[in-house]
């Protein structure tokens, strides 16, 4: 198996120079992006490069503390994007669902994930905790974004069919579970869909990456396909928390909605 | 007064009542009338349970209501909003949806013909609800209520969507059956004809106050 081709600083410079040429196209084509296309790609540089001399050092320094800061690090601000996201305050009780859901639901399958299915040794070693926690944690966080918009959403422009089921002497459950499917399916839909798409569509990232790396096409598919199936249980279950615990938060004590 | 069904004291909600004292008889038709927006709606909104007043207390069957599951007590006093619902679907799952909410069991078609009959609906249980004019999704709401046959039945303005010719049929046909089951219909009407020809009871509500009760 060939090694991967290492870029060199050059090579680099030329993708930039790619970045420059769009750049001279969207500047004579008028479109005003071109402070925020700039922005974007410093900004993915700098942090990518932080990123990964953290990660060399975390690497050949592994130890439990580390790989747990990198994982609470991740958690919070995967809570603040959805709280910012949806504009809910994390002082609300919505918001600190979102924050237990998240959390909760993500380090299981995390967990799940590390001892059953790859059955690492030690269990926090970061070449494996760290990049299986962001996939399991960004996933959980795109649909739990497209879960709390639709409920909220639907919660405000379903109240009259709400109310109508509760005036019948339907459970707050009962009333609100079309709006708790729907939410649970807008936010599990994009990871349907990239299952649905992968391998024809387009090759995963991760897969794509170990590839690269020199690695068997047979073994990155093993490993795709159990952190495909990973994300989904991450997904689901974050989005089930989420969606259960969440609608609660519209009725009171007496089974009303609030105003 | 007979039996009483509710009883209010000193009941105030937010801005818009403020009923010192009100007694709603049982197995009785009572109207209430009213100008619009003088507190109808939010008072049977407050005998379903939908709502609960700031202050006073609310009795049903001598019960306080806020010591009473409101889901239990809605299956028992159940509501029919002015603005009709209609859930997604066709006229048979809209009629049993009922009886779902509430626990109980479904019944055949033959039943569901008699209550559209009853609610003068010339439709099929296969039609969709979302073809249907105001008033046919206001007699499909009806006749749902029909079917689960609770204690109280709470109609807020039942045949506002109806002309006058089917609004005292459907009328009619609602009172007679009510009043041949022996429960109670609470029902919030604008025409005074209507109060006056089929209720036991007229409670007047102005500004949030009862004005007449008898």
């Amino acid at each position: 198996m060939d090694d991967m081709i290492k870029l060199q600083l050059w090579q680099v410079a030329a993708a930039y120079a790619f970045v420059i040429l769009l750049l001279i196209i969207v500047r004579l084509k008028g479109i005003s992006r071109e402070k925020e296309i700039l922005i974007s790609s410093v900004r993915m540089t700098l942090q990518l490069i932080f990123i990964g001399y953290l990660l060399i050092y975390i690497f050949e320094h592994p130890s439990p503390v580390y790989s747990i800061i990198i994982l609470a690090v991740m958690e919070i601000f995967s809570i603040y994007t959805i709280l910012k996201r949806t504009k809910i305050s994390f002082m609300s009780k919505l918001g600190r669902i979102i924050a237990f859901s998240m959390s909760f639901g993500s380090v299981i399958c995390l967990f799940y994930f590390l001892f059953i299915v790859i059955n690492i040794s030690p269990w926090y070693e970061p070449r494996y905790f760290i990049p299986i926690g962001g996939m399991l944690i960004g996933n959980s966080m795109t649909g739990i974004t497209l879960g709390v918009n639709r409920l909220v959403g639907e919660m405000s422009t379903q109240k009259h069919l709400v109310e109508g089921a509760l005036m019948l002497g339907a459970t707050p459950k009962m009333a609100a579970k079309h709006i708790v499917d729907d939410a649970f399916d807008s936010a599990i839909l994009p990871t349907i869909n990239s299952m649905l798409g992968m391998g024809i569509v387009f090759l995963p990232g991760m897969m794509t990456g170990q590839i690269l790396s020199g690695a068997s096409p047979v073994d990155a598919i093993s490993y795709q396909i159990a952190i495909m199936l990973g994300i989904l249980g991450s997904v689901s279950l974050t989005v089930i928390l989420f969606v259960q615990l969440g609608c609660k938060t519209f009725f009171n004590e007496q089974k009303q909605l609030y105003n | 007064m007979g039996l009483r069904m509710f009883k209010l004291n000193n009941v105030v909600y937010k801005k818009i009542l403020y009923i010192e004292q009100l007694e709603i008889p049982k197995n009785k038709v009572t109207s209430i009338v009213g100008e619009s927006g003088s507190g109808k709606s939010t008072l049977l909104r407050l005998l379903n349970k939908l709502i609960s007043c700031d202050k006073g207390e609310i009795y049903y069957n001598n019960l306080l209501i806020d010591n009473i599951d409101s889901v239990e007590l809605r299956r028992k006093v159940v509501m029919l909003p002015q603005q009709p619902v209609v859930f997604p679907g066709n006229i048979k799952e809209n009629l049993l949806i009922g009886l779902k909410f509430s626990g109980k069991p479904e019944v055949g078609d033959d039943k569901l013909t008699q209550v559209l009959e009853m609610v003068s609906l010339k439709k099929k249980l296969g039609d969709d609800t979302e073809k249907l004019s105001g008033g046919e999704k206001q007699r499909v709401a009806l006749g749902r209520i029909i079917l689960m046959k609770p204690e109280v039945y709470l109609l807020d303005e039942p045949s506002s969507a109806l002309d006058d010719k089917t609004e005292e049929v459907v009328i009619e046909k609602i009172v007679k059956y009510i009043k041949s089951e022996n429960k109670t219909l609470v029902m919030v009407t604008h025409s005074k004809k209507i109060a006056l020809d089929y209720s036991d009871n007229i409670v007047e509500i102005d500004r949030g106050r009862v004005k007449n009760n008898g």
